[in-house]
């Protein structure tokens, strides 16, 4: 039974990050209640499984690029839950020494190179570093995460041209969560499933349900497997849904009650759980105790976020360039 | 010392820029080939097309790709073939490549180099010949620089390939057949630094590439007449170097500026406002410019003679200052 045991251990690792993705977002929100943690905010609760399940099939010198919202990804690669906090409250001790916030964090040390405010804008960057991954021939891969709302982007489209075109190893991930700042898709386009267009430009597609950390995972691990071996580009469109606004502070009245209770009882944390509950691998107290530390490591990234010092006034116009 | 074109001058920094340092990559529609002016002739030759990347026509995902290459460790050289279309590319230059150091608090740093070619030359009407220098220099975190003459353009691209900052490089497509002395061996030219280009004692001309030779030649006119003047180059739009300026005009006690783009919003504000903050008190006259009408650039021959300033309208100016 080693390979249960093995997997076990994969399952409760994914299931923690899962966590600490959850109550890092959940304590965001608190703290923006609370009015500590000013500015934009846009929270992924309810999409972690496509973070966690596509990050955790990448090496730690693969490249990952983000959008405005973006913690969780940075989180599902490795980035430090305590500098990520801080930059997100504007403290000196943050990544991006407080320069960047919650839409533009950048965290090399852990690959993840770049969050962005402009939707899609990620895109063509992840192919730069795609292209300079293959001229290099080290088998790194680059991995950008996008809405659906990138979908109608021109970039979003010259990206899969070019990216198929020049065969880079790079991977689209769509977190389709069907709407578009507060527009469902449906008013955007008429083409559903972002997935057919990677089909337009020849590069290989396939559409899963992104509340499902397993299906996300084995979806990326053959994805990155072919991307690795210089077969070029893959788009994988993850299906999910944000459980909050489009940001704190959106009473998301677009959205019908019922809409989203039908994606609570598809929360990605909880299936994970009731999967290995199924399997009798885990019992009820092992979830607790992952809820339970997920929660104390955020409490003290708060902590240690929130007891920094703010930025020196006089670092306003210092690294512009360099 | 040989002779040189701009357009020569050019090649032979990116050759050699190329040779020097294997992470240097030229991306842009037709570069290949050597591009419709054959800037880029012969580089794919030597380095292949693994270094020489013709692009296709989408030059906002062109130039995000080349920004996260930059990232990620080379030197992209990309090239947007006509500046009016910069502004499909706008979004990644400004959002991206000027930002992504200061947002990432000095974690990323991007060593790009855009190269554009802007102008009036040839009545290719108001899509292929504006000059947009000013709208990039507002932009904190870009490099911009403008040579005027073959020698300067292979200085300051090369420095612009070594620079770890995101510079955009602008060739007045005018000068390109223009010629100059070069050396085999022309080192980098310092960005930031202007240039006296003739002294005088009465005026201060600054001219910005295309107008640099009418203002020379307008300089000679007025040494004909009797009248003194100082011609200086900035040669970088951003960061300016407003003290070369400055200690110019404190001797001459007067300015004049002069560029190609239009009036309304130009670098020649930038550089009047510095001026008299600085030097206020030294000047004769109130400082004039000269420049294109707020206006698109027209097609038609005679609309664009009117549209460029010319050396006559500088002469003038300068004789209407010296007289106020």
């Amino acid at each position: 039974m080693a390979k249960k045991k093995e997997n076990l251990k994969e399952l409760t690792a994914l299931l923690r990050r899962m966590w600490l993705i959850r109550a890092f977002e959940e304590k965001v929100s608190a703290l923006y209640a609370e009015r500590q943690i000013v500015g934009l905010l846009h929270l992924g609760i309810g999409q972690e499984a496509v973070a966690v399940g596509a990050c955790s099939q990448l090496r730690a010198d693969d490249y990952v690029y983000g959008g405005h919202r973006s913690h969780g990804h940075a989180i599902a690669k490795g980035a430090d839950i305590n500098r990520l906090m801080a930059e997100i409250a504007g403290r000196a001790s943050g990544y991006c020494s407080g320069k960047g916030g919650s839409m533009h964090i950048v965290a090399t040390e852990a690959g993840f190179i770049t969050a962005t405010g402009v939707v899609g804008g990620t895109i063509p960057l992840a192919l730069g570093a795609a292209f300079a991954a293959k001229e290099r021939k080290k088998r790194q891969v680059a991995v950008v995460f996008f809405g659906d709302g990138a979908g109608q982007a021109g970039p979003f489209h010259e990206s899969l041209n070019i990216a198929s075109l020049w065969r880079l190893p790079v991977i689209f991930i769509c977190e389709n969560n069907g709407y578009a700042e507060f527009t469902p898709l449906s008013a955007h386009t008429k083409v559903a499933r972002l997935a057919q267009h990677a089909k337009t430009y020849a590069i290989p597609a396939s559409t899963v349900d992104g509340n499902d950390l397993l299906a996300v995972r084995d979806a990326m691990q053959k994805a990155v497997a072919k991307c690795r071996a210089g077969k070029g580009p893959i788009f994988v469109e993850c299906l999910t849904h944000r459980m909050r606004g489009h940001y704190e502070g959106d009473p998301a009245k677009y959205r019908e009650l019922s809409q989203l209770a039908q994606w609570k009882a598809k929360d990605p944390i909880a299936r994970l759980a009731r999967a290995l509950k199924n399997e009798k691998v885990m019992k009820d107290k092992g979830f607790a105790t992952i809820e339970r530390e997920a929660r104390e490591l955020v409490d003290k990234a708060a902590e240690y976020a929130l007891a920094s010092p703010w930025p020196d006034p006089d670092a306003v116009d210092t690294q512009v360039t360099s | 010392m040989p002779e040189q074109t701009f357009l020569d001058a050019i090649r032979s920094a990116l050759a050699e820029e190329m040779r020097r340092d294997s992470s240097v990559y030229v991306f842009g529609e037709d570069v290949a080939l050597g591009g419709p002016f054959g800037v880029t002739q012969g580089l794919a030759g030597e380095f292949g097309a693994n270094r020489t990347v013709n692009t296709p026509i989408s030059e906002g995902t062109v130039m995000g790709l080349a920004i996260g290459a930059a990232t990620a460790g080379l030197r992209p050289v990309v090239e947007i073939m006509f500046i009016d279309f910069i502004t499909l590319a706008i979004d990644q230059l400004v959002n991206h490549a000027a930002k992504l150091h200061y947002m990432s608090g000095g974690q990323l740093k991007v060593p790009l180099t855009v190269r554009v070619q802007c102008g009036i030359s040839g009545t290719m009407g108001a899509h292929h010949s504006q000059s947009l220098e000013a709208w990039l220099a507002h932009v904190p975190g870009l490099k911009v620089v403008m040579p005027a003459n073959p020698a300067d353009a292979k200085g300051l691209l090369k420095a612009a390939i070594r620079d770890d900052n995101p510079v955009v490089f602008i060739e007045h497509r005018g000068l390109y057949r223009s010629k100059g002395q070069v050396s085999d061996d022309q080192q980098i030219v310092e960005i930031g630094r202007a240039k006296l280009l003739r002294s005088g004692d009465q005026a201060t001309i600054v001219a910005l590439s295309s107008m640099v030779d009418p203002a020379l030649a307008a300089a000679d006119d007025l040494a004909a007449q009797g009248v003194s003047v100082e011609v200086i180059d900035p040669r970088t739009v951003s960061p300016l170097d407003i003290e070369t300026i400055a200690d110019s005009v404190k001797k001459t006690s007067r300015l004049l500026v002069v560029h190609e783009a239009v009036e309304q919003g130009g670098i020649g504000a930038e550089i009047i406002a510095r001026v008299q903050q600085e030097i206020f008190y030294y000047l004769d006259s109130p400082i004039a410019r000269i420049a294109a009408p707020f206006a698109p650039v027209p097609a038609s021959p005679t609309l664009e003679r009117q549209f460029l300033p010319g050396k006559e309208r500088i002469s003038d100016a300068v004789h209407k200052m010296i007289r106020a």
